[in-house]
């Protein structure tokens, strides 16, 4: 049954998600391309609108693989899902727990946790990367590896002139869509 | 958004003091699931007990979960036009200029150290190379992070120095 499986999904992936919404990206490439609910083209696109929206990564996240793969109650069962291990496990410590927080076995594990994070989110980037730049263009089946290294030159040229303005992630997302149209209506890709 | 938190849940409504919002927002970095939702949770509970965690959770999740529904229903009426095949082309490049800026933000608030060293590299090789299930990734480095605090080998936080 798909929502319980959205529902089981996204529990686990809510309840190993620490620090931001960006390691959880591994964990949902894992889990959605195994039980083959989308492909690692649709992931990035999530992760895209996910980011230029409001709100946890996390939760959009699981709103729109869930609406995706379930419609409407899919993605009410995938957010259900995401956020419920946060609330219980948050409803136990505020019962139970004050001094959680200055805990030193609580530091360390996250401490470990961090580290680990690190790896994961490079991993994530690493196959990203790869799909990005080693898959078809929406109009040829080859790879177009120097367009898209050209591509991705300007934006981070850009980007890492911007970032020190702030530039929030929705400007480079609609910049670089902007590109996009104007690349592929002029024939690169 | 933690300003945005702390304006409006202690300065406007009064439902906690300053000094406790500093408690919850280190908890809720500290456990599972989203800052936001967290700290939502816990507010909520502080405040007005079971009704007032469900109530601010809900209220969190709400405005997230109406607008990624609306913009998923829409593109999927869309995604088979030229223009937004391109568009999507594009925006795929900019996630991996998005994730790279996310990976050195969080590299700077990130344990330093030998251990941390090898947990990161060890975790990568792991989970992109070896098909190691990230979860087990994420239980492993709580293991060891407890472990060597309890081996007196305290990683060290960002920042410290020896």
């Amino acid at each position: 049954m798909i929502f319980i499986s959205l529902f089981l999904t996204f529990f686990k992936i809510g309840a190993f998600t620490f620090g931001g919404g960006y390691a959880m990206i591994a964990l949902i490439q894992q889990e959605t391309l195994s039980n083959g609910w989308m492909s690692m083209e649709d992931l990035i696109n999530f992760v895209a609108v996910s980011e230029s929206t409001p709100g946890p990564l996390a939760v959009n996240m699981a709103t729109f693989v869930g609406s995706r793969i379930g419609g409407f109650p899919g993605a009410v069962c995938a957010t259900l899902g995401v956020v419920l291990p946060s609330f219980l496990i948050i409803l136990i410590i505020a019962r139970l727990f004050h001094t959680y927080a200055h805990n030193k076995y609580v530091e360390g594990a996250m401490n470990g946790i961090k580290s680990v994070v690190i790896g994961l989110i490079a991993s994530a980037l690493f196959s990203i990367f790869i799909t990005v730049f080693f898959s078809s263009t929406p109009s040829q089946e080859q790879n177009t590896v120097p367009s898209s290294l050209i591509f991705a030159g300007a934006l981070l040229a850009a980007d890492l002139f911007l970032t020190r303005k702030k530039l929030h992630p929705i400007t480079v997302i609609l910049i670089s869509a902007g590109l996009g149209i104007a690349a592929g209506y002029a024939g690169l890709l | 958004m933690i300003p945005l938190i702390e304006r409006e849940v202690c300065e406007t409504h009064h439902y906690i003091k300053k000094e406790e919002l500093v408690d919850i927002v280190a908890i809720s970095e500290s456990t599972p699931g989203p800052i936001a939702i967290n700290s939502a949770t816990f507010i909520g509970y502080r405040t007005a007990g079971m009704a007032g965690a469900f109530s601010a959770t809900a209220g969190v999740v709400l405005p997230s979960f109406l607008t990624i529904f609306v913009i998923s229903w829409f593109l999927t009426q869309f995604e088979s036009f030229r223009a937004v095949r391109y568009a999507f082309y594009g925006i795929r490049v900019s996630v991996v200029v998005l994730i790279f800026n996310a990976l050195c933000m969080i590299w700077k608030q990130s344990p330093r150290g030998t251990m941390p060293y090898i947990l990161m590299a060890a975790a990568f090789i792991a989970v992109t190379f070896l098909n190691v299930s990230a979860i087990l990734v994420i239980a492993a480095g709580l293991v060891i992070g407890i472990a060597s605090v309890m081996a007196g080998r305290n990683i060290k936080k960002a920042g410290e120095t020896k």
